[in-house]
């Protein structure tokens, strides 16, 4: 059981420094690199998902439990965002430049 | 504690011991959901309108990289701290739930304070709610994530104090594990304004 807890504890640390290390490299990225704007903007979004993805296996156990469950209601939940966002995203600014 | 009503795979930790343990946690994952698609609708709003500045200030002239770098170090330290209070909490070691949380609290509202004078800033610099498209989408989205941060830090300092009176029971574990979910969420949350409203702006 220690042997265990000695694990999960280096597991949160290894966590911590991935995200740690998501966050500097976004923010180098988009503050100091020579890269085009589209090109910033998709590479920060990774970013941010692999972020995401640290926090919901590193911290917040999404593997334990009802896990099957869990992992399909928040999916879900993040498919109904994409859509929102990049739908609206789509519709006002690219396809419907002409209108203004 | 665990009974043979326990399903197979259940993880062997407080949290999970009871039917009603196990039921509430994948209810609040079903509620986490629901706060992503909340969110989303923000986001959307938010990316539309952030080239609307109405000749008021831009995200450019605003955002301050140490500002918001401190926020997010902040959120994302407290989240680590919160994850050891849970990983505490399954020792069955109450002190160590206390450091870890109150640590975690203490950041959340340090987070707090650095978002309130960031906002009064803005206010000061003619940056206000009513100035522009773009500034109602920022305040209504960032602002929501503030509010529930507030209410984090309220809802987990009563479970603390469940926690001082009635020690690690299978219910006051739950509670911690359900509290320190919602905790790591904002987390996510900013991570996500983090990138699509400060780096996006400054790009």
């Amino acid at each position: 059981m220690s042997e265990q807890q000695h694990a999960s504890a280096k597991h949160h640390i290894t966590g911590f420094v991935l995200s740690l290390l998501l966050t500097f490299a976004a923010l180098f990225l988009a503050l100091n690199t020579p890269l085009s704007v589209g090109l910033k903007l998709t590479v920060i979004i990774v970013l941010a998902v692999f972020q995401m993805l640290v926090q919901l296996v590193y911290f917040m156990h999404v593997t334990e439990g009802s896990k099957i469950y869990q992992i399909i209601s928040f999916s879900y939940g993040i498919f109904v965002a994409v859509c929102v966002v990049a739908g609206s995203i789509w519709l006002m600014l690219l396809n419907g430049m002409s209108m203004y | 504690m665990a009974s043979s009503s326990v399903p197979k795979g259940t993880p062997n930790f407080p949290e999970y011991q009871t039917e009603e343990g196990r039921l509430k946690i994948f209810g609040f994952w079903v509620f986490l959901a629901a706060e992503v698609v909340l969110f989303s609708t923000l986001f959307a709003t938010y990316l539309v309108l952030a080239d609307r500045t109405a000749g008021g200030p831009t995200g450019k002239e605003l955002f301050e990289v140490k500002d918001f770098m401190i926020e997010t170090m902040l959120l994302l330290t407290s989240s680590f701290t919160c994850g050891l209070a849970v990983l505490e909490m399954r020792k069955g070691n109450k002190k160590g739930v206390f450091i870890w949380m109150i640590a975690t609290l203490a950041m959340g509202l340090g987070f707090l304070g650095m978002e309130i004078s960031e906002f009064v800033a803005y206010v000061h610099e003619g940056a206000t709610l009513q100035t522009s498209a773009f500034l109602s989408g920022f305040f209504v989205l960032v602002g929501t994530h503030g509010a529930h941060v507030t209410l984090g830090v309220v809802w987990i300092s009563l479970v603390l104090t469940q926690v001082a009176k009635r020690g690690l029971t299978p219910m006051t574990c739950r509670k911690l594990f359900i509290g320190g979910l919602y905790w790591h969420f904002l987390d996510v949350v900013w991570i996500f304004i983090f990138t699509a409203v400060y780096l996006t702006g400054l790009i």
